[in-house]
C-alpha cells in the first residue's frame, strides 16, 4: 500500500453566527445536508408504500377477501405506486446525487445551492400534499396513471384525483429545478482534470437521468395542467363527447413514463457501476461503453412509450415500429450486463453487504429485463398486458433493480456520511432476508399473470384458480419488512456504535474517499486535480498526486436561507388552492347533480388561496434573489 | 470470506425455484389461462409467444450460469496483491452488442409479421358483434343479427366473428385469454378483434383495463356453439318476451313498473320497459349468470343483487328509486327468472 491519502480536516471553523439545531436544518444549503433529508424523507415514503403494498397483498391472500372494500383497495394501489415511483425511489436516488455527486466531482456544493433547498422543500410539501387526501378521506383512486376518462370530473366526482394532480405538479416542479441544477452542477463544477470521460460512472448516470427529467417532466405537466383544467374549469382536452382524445392522456403520461423508468433505474445503475469496481478491486469493464449505453438507454426511452399502449388500438404499423424500439434497448441494457459481469472476472471478489446488493440487483435486473423483452412484442403483450405478470415485471426492475441498487448505495457510502461502518453481519441477514422474500413475493405473479389474473382487482373468485400463487405472494411480500427491521436497526445501532469507517474504508478510487468520514462542511480544503478517471486509486498505486495536501486560503460557502421554503410554500399553495376549487365542484355535485362545472363559480377561498400563495411566491423568490450571499 | 458462496447458493435456488414453480403454474387449472388457445388467433400469436419465451429464458440462464460462475470462481481467498487492472476489450464489447442484436432482429421479425397477420380485416362472411363496455358490465349487440344480450356473448365454432369493441364512458379492455389477447374499449374509437373459435364450451374473459369501483367485477362469459346451436339462440334471442310478461296487469311486469326498473331495463315486448342504460333483460334467464358474471343465475343470486346491488357490486350504476320490500324482491326474482 502507498501513502495513505491526506485527509482534508476543516481549514476554518464554522461562521459564528451559524444557524444550529432544528433551524440549521431548514435554512441548509448544504448539499450533504440536504442529501441526507431527501434521503430520510425518502424512506419514510418508502415505508407507507409498502405499508399500502402489505395491506393489498392483506386483501388478495385468499378469495373474496372482505379486508378492505373496494374503492379503498383500488386508492391502496394507486397510492402505492405513486408513492413508490414519486416519493420513494426518485428522491431516494436524488439523495445520493445530492451527497455523492459533489464529493465525486471535487466541488464544494451544487451550482445553486438554494435551488437545492427549493426542490427538497417542494418534494416533502408535493408529498406531504397527496397524502393529506387519505386524512380528508379522499385518497385517489384512478391509478398512479391516471386514464382519462376515468380520472375526468365525469367518472370521479370526488376531489380524490384533484389530490394526485396538484400533488404531482408541485412534485414534477421540484424535479425540474433539481434536473436543471445537477446538469448545471455536473457540466460546470468539476474539478480541474475531471474530463467527460474521467467522470464517475454513477456521475455520468446522474447527467443522463437529470436530462432524461428536464426533457420528460415538461410532458406530464401539459397532460397534469389540462386534466386540472379539465376537472376544475370544464375545459375539454380528453373526453371525446366534445372532441376530446383520452388517447391523448395517454401518450403525454407515457411520453413521460417511459423515461420515467430509466429515471428510476439508471441511478441504481451508477452505483453498482461504483460498488462493483470497488469490491473486484478493478476497474470497471470498458466503462465508456457502460456510459454510453447509458446514454443510449436515456435516448431510445424517448421513442418507446407506445409499448404502454399496444392495447389501444394505434394500428400493426405503429405498433411494430415501437416493437422494434423497444427491443433495441435490450441491447445497451445487455451490453451493461455483460460489462458487469466481466467487472468481476478476474477480480478479486470482497462480498461485502454492498457488493451483495450489487450483484442481486444484476441477477433481479435480468429477470425483469427479459420478462420486458417479452412483452415488448405485441402479439405476447396482447395476453400480458394488464395482468400479473406485468406487475412481476415492474417489480423485478424496480424493488429487484432500483431498491436493491440503492441499498447497495446505501452501504456502500453510508460510512463515508456517517464516518461509521454498518454492521457486516447484520446487513447479510437483511439482504438474503430481502432477496429470498422479494422473490416469493414476486416470481409467484409470473405464473398469475400467465393464468389470466387481471392487476389491480380487488378481489377474485375460487374458480379463477388463483389462490396458491396469491398466497404464497402475500406470503413473500409479509416477509420484506422483516429484513427492513435488521436494517433500520442496524442503521441506528451503528451510525452512533459502529466501527469508524476511516477515509477510505473500502480501497475506493473515486474522489470521495480522498476526504474524511463525514466529510467537512466544505468537502475539500483543496479542489483536487483530477489525473485518471480513478484518482485516488492512482494515487494510492500509481504515481498520480491530487493535490489535496493543501488549503485553499479562501474558502467561500453559501449561507443559510430560509427562501426557498417560502418560494417553496407559495408554489405549493398556489397549486393547493386548486383542492379547495376541487372540493367545491364536489360539494356542489351532490348538491345539484348534473351541472357543468363552469356553472360553478370560483368561491372567494379558492381565489383568496390563489393570490396568498402568488403573493408568498413573489415574496420569497424577490427577497431570494436578493440576498446577501457574503 | 466463508460466506461468499451464498449468493450462488440464492441465485442457484431462485431459478430452480421458478422452473419447478413455472411448470406446476402451467399445469394448474386456471380457466382465464393464457396457455390454452381455442382460436386461429391464438394459434397465430403462440409460435411467437414461444419463441420469445424460450430465447429470453435461455438468455437468462446463460447470464445466471456466468454470474453464478464468477461470483465462485473470483472470490477473493486473501490472496496477495491486487488483481490485473483490465480496463475492457473492444471485440469482446463488439461481440456481446452484436448477439443480443441478432436476438433481437430474430424476435422482431416473427413479431412483426404476426402483427401484421393479425390486423387484416374481417372476412366475408363473419359474425358482426359490437361489445360496449360500461361500467361494470358489458354489452353484445349483434347488429346484423338484431339480438342484444350482456356479459354473455355466443359464437359459432368454425365461423370468423368480428367485434367492434367500444365504451360508453371509460377505457375498458376486452380479454378472452382463450382467443387471442385483449384489446381496449376506448371512448370515442373502435377497436377490432377477429377471431375463428376451434372448440365448442363455455370459456371466460374479464375487463383488463382498470375502470373503477368495480373493475375487479367486471367478467364476461363466451359460449362456442355448434352452428345449428348458435342460430336456435338467436332466434330465440331475438323473439320479444312471452305475452304474460310483458301484459301490465300481471304481478312482475306491475312489479318491474314499480320498482322503477323501466327507466334503465329493457323488456322487448313490452313497450314501457324500453330503458337502454342497464343491460336488456328480456331474455336476462337464459343467461348462465348475472351482475356480469359475478353470481350464477338462480333465485338466490337475484334477490340478494335486488335487495343491495351496490352490496354485490361496490359503485353500481343501479340505484334503486326505494329499498325494495321483500315482497318487491320475490315477486321481481320470479319475474326475472321467467324471462327465459
Amino acid at each position: 500500500m502507498s501513502a495513505t491519502p491526506l485527509t482534508a480536516h476543516p481549514a476554518h471553523a464554522p461562521p459564528a453566527a451559524a444557524p444550529s439545531g432544528i433551524w440549521d436544518w431548514i435554512t441548509t444549503v448544504d448539499h450533504k445536508k440536504i442529501g441526507l433529508m431527501y434521503g430520510v424523507t425518502a424512506y419514510g415514503f418508502f415505508l407507507l408504500g409498502g405499508i399500502e403494498a402489505l395491506v393489498i397483498r392483506a386483501q388478495l391472500v385468499k378469495p373474496q377477501s372482505e379486508l378492505v372494500s373496494a374503492q379503498f383497495f383500488n386508492a391502496l394501489f394507486t397510492m402505492h405506486a405513486t408513492t413508490m415511483v414519486f416519493l420513494a425511489v426518485m428522491p431516494l436516488s436524488a439523495a445520493f446525487f445530492n451527497y455523492i455527486v459533489p464529493l465525486q466531482i471535487g466541488a464544494r456544493d451544487v451550482a445553486f445551492p438554494r435551488l437545492n433547498a427549493f426542490s427538497y422543500w417542494l418534494f416533502l410539501l408535493g408529498g406531504l400534499l397527496i397524502n393529506l387526501s387519505f386524512l380528508l378521506g379522499f385518497p385517489p383512486d384512478g391509478g398512479w396513471f391516471a386514464y382519462a376518462s376515468l380520472s375526468e370530473r365525469m367518472y370521479s366526482h370526488s376531489p380524490a384525483m384533484d389530490y394526485w394532480v396538484v400533488g404531482l405538479l408541485v412534485l414534477g416542479t421540484a424535479s425540474l429545478a433539481a434536473g436543471v441544477n445537477f446538469i448545471v452542477t455536473i457540466l460546470n463544477m468539476r474539478a480541474p482534470g475531471m474530463t467527460m470521460m474521467r467522470m464517475p460512472v454513477f456521475v455520468w448516470m446522474t447527467l443522463v437521468v437529470q436530462f432524461l427529467v428536464v426533457l420528460s417532466f415538461p410532458i406530464i405537466t401539459v397532460g397534469l395542467i389540462e386534466l386540472l383544467l379539465d376537472r376544475t374549469v370544464g375545459t375539454n382536452f380528453f373526453l371525446p363527447l366534445h372532441g376530446g382524445d383520452p388517447l391523448l392522456w395517454q401518450h403525454l403520461f407515457w411520453l413521460f413514463g417511459h423515461p420515467e423508468v430509466y429515471i428510476l433505474i439508471l441511478p441504481a445503475m451508477g452505483m453498482v457501476s461504483e460498488v462493483l469496481p470497488t469490491f473486484s478491486r478493478k476497474p470497471l469493464f470498458g466503462a465508456p461503453f457502460v456510459v454510453f449505453s447509458g446514454i443510449l438507454i436515456g435516448f431510445l426511452g424517448f421513442g418507446v412509450w407506445s409499448h404502454h399502449m399496444f392495447t389501444a388500438g394505434l394500428g400493426p404499423v405503429a405498433d411494430a415500429a415501437f416493437s422494434a424500439t423497444t427491443m433495441l434497448i435490450g441491447v445497451p441494457t445487455g451490453v451493461k450486463i455483460f460489462n458487469w459481469i466481466a467487472t468481476m472476472w478476474g477480480g478479486r471478489l470482497r462480498f461485502t453487504t454492498a457488493m451483495l446488493f450489487s450483484v442481486g440487483f444484476i441477477a433481479l435486473f435480468t429477470i425483469g429485463g427479459l420478462s420486458g423483452i417479452m412483452h415488448a412484442s405485441p402479439p405476447i403483450d396482447l395476453h400480458q398486458q394488464d395482468s400479473y405478470f406485468v406487475v412481476a415485471h415492474i417489480h423485478y426492475v424496480l424493488f429487484g433493480g432500483a431498491i436493491m441498487g440503492l441499498f447497495s448505495g446505501i452501504y456502500y457510502w453510508f460510512p463515508k456520511v456517517t464516518g461509521r461502518l454498518l454492521d457486516e453481519g447484520l446487513g447479510k441477514v437483511h439482504f438474503t432476508l430481502q432477496f429470498v422474500a422479494l422473490n416469493i413475493a414476486f416470481f409467484p405473479m409470473h405464473f398469475l399473470g400467465v393464468d389470466g389474473m387481471p392487476r389491480r382487482v380487488f378481489t377474485y373468485d375460487e374458480a379463477d384458480g388463483w389462490h396458491l400463487w396469491n398466497l404464497v405472494s402475500t406470503v413473500g411480500a409479509w416477509m420484506i419488512p422483516i429484513g427492513l427491521l435488521v436494517f433500520m436497526y442496524n442503521v441506528w445501532w451503528s451510525a452512533r456504535r459502529g466501527p469508524r469507517a476511516g477515509d477510505d474504508p473500502w480501497d475506493g478510487a473515486s474522489l470521495e474517499w480522498a476526504i474524511s468520514s463525514p466529510p467537512p462542511v466544505h468537502n475539500f480544503d483543496a479542489i483536487p486535480n483530477v489525473p485518471s478517471d480513478r484518482p485516488l486509486w492512482d494515487q494510492k498505486y500509481g504515481d498520480a498526486t491530487l493535490g489535496l495536501d493543501r488549503r485553499d486560503p479562501h474558502i467561500h460557502l453559501p449561507p443559510n436561507s430560509y427562501r426557498p421554503l417560502i418560494a417553496a410554500a407559495g408554489v405549493t399553495t398556489v397549486f393547493g388552492a386548486f383542492l379547495i376549487r376541487g372540493h367545491d365542484i364536489y360539494r356542489h355535485l351532490l348538491d345539484a347533480p348534473g351541472s357543468t362545472i363552469q356553472s360553478i363559480p370560483f368561491s372567494s377561498l379558492f381565489l383568496a388561496t390563489v393570490a396568498t400563495g402568488v403573493i408568498v411566491l413573489l415574496y420569497g423568490l424577490y427577497t431570494w434573489f436578493f440576498e446577501p450571499v457574503e | 470470506m466463508s460466506n461468499s458462496p451464498r449468493p450462488v447458493r440464492n441465485v442457484a435456488a431462485a431459478v430452480a425455484t421458478s422452473l419447478l414453480a413455472a411448470l406446476a403454474g402451467c399445469m394448474g387449472d386456471a380457466p382465464q389461462s393464457t396457455l390454452h388457445k381455442n382460436s386461429d388467433l391464438a394459434d397465430m400469436t403462440w409460435g411467437v409467444y414461444m419463441l420469445v419465451t424460450w430465447i429470453t429464458l435461455a438468455v437468462g440462464v446463460v447470464v445466471f450460469a456466468l454470474l453464478a460462475y464468477v461470483v465462485f470462481r473470483f472470490r477473493d481467498r486473501g490472496e496477495e496483491g491486487i488483481p490485473e487492472q483490465v480496463h475492457g476489450n473492444t471485440r469482446l464489447e463488439i461481440a456481446w452488442t452484436l448477439v443480443p442484436l441478432a436476438l433481437v432482429v430474430a424476435m422482431a421479425i416473427p413479431t412483426v409479421r404476426t402483427i401484421f397477420a393479425a390486423a387484416a380485416p374481417a372476412p366475408e362472411g363473419a359474425v358482426k358483434i359490437k361489445a360496449v363496455g360500461k361500467q361494470w358490465w358489458w354489452e353484445f349487440e349483434y347488429p346484423e343479427l338484431g339480438v342484444t344480450t350482456a356479459n354473455e356473448v355466443h359464437i359459432p365454432a368454425g365461423v370468423p366473428v368480428a367485434f367492434e369493441i367500444v365504451s360508453a364512458d371509460v377505457i375498458h379492455s376486452l380479454w378472452l385469454p382463450q382467443f387471442g389477447g385483449k384489446r381496449d374499449a376506448v371512448p370515442g374509437r373502435t377497436n377490432h378483434l377477429t377471431f375463428t373459435a376451434r372448440d365448442t364450451g363455455n370459456f371466460v374473459g374479464q375487463c383488463a383495463e382498470y375502470c373503477g369501483d368495480s373493475h375487479a367485477l367486471m367478467k364476461l362469459r363466451l359460449v362456442v356453439q355448434e352452428e345449428a346451436d348458435f342460430q336456435r339462440w338467436v332466434q330465440e334471442q331475438k323473439a320479444p318476451a312471452q305475452g304474460d310478461l310483458v301484459a301490465s296487469g300481471k304481478p312482475g311486469p306491475k312489479a318491474f313498473l314499480e320498482g322503477g326498473c323501466i327507466a334503465c331495463h329493457q323488456v322487448r315486448g313490452n313497450p314501457i320497459a324500453a330503458g337502454r342504460i342497464g343491460p336488456d333483460l328480456t331474455h336476462v334467464a337464459s343467461r348462465g349468470t348475472i351482475g356480469s358474471g359475478i353470481l350464477d343465475n338462480d333465485a338466490e343470486s337475484m334477490r340478494r343483487w335486488l335487495r343491495d346491488p351496490e352490496g354485490v357490486k361496490p359503485g353500481s350504476l343501479m340505484k334503486l328509486p326505494h329499498k325494495l320490500s321483500e315482497q318487491e324482491v320475490e315477486t321481481l326474482t320470479q319475474y326475472l327468472l321467467e324471462l327465459k
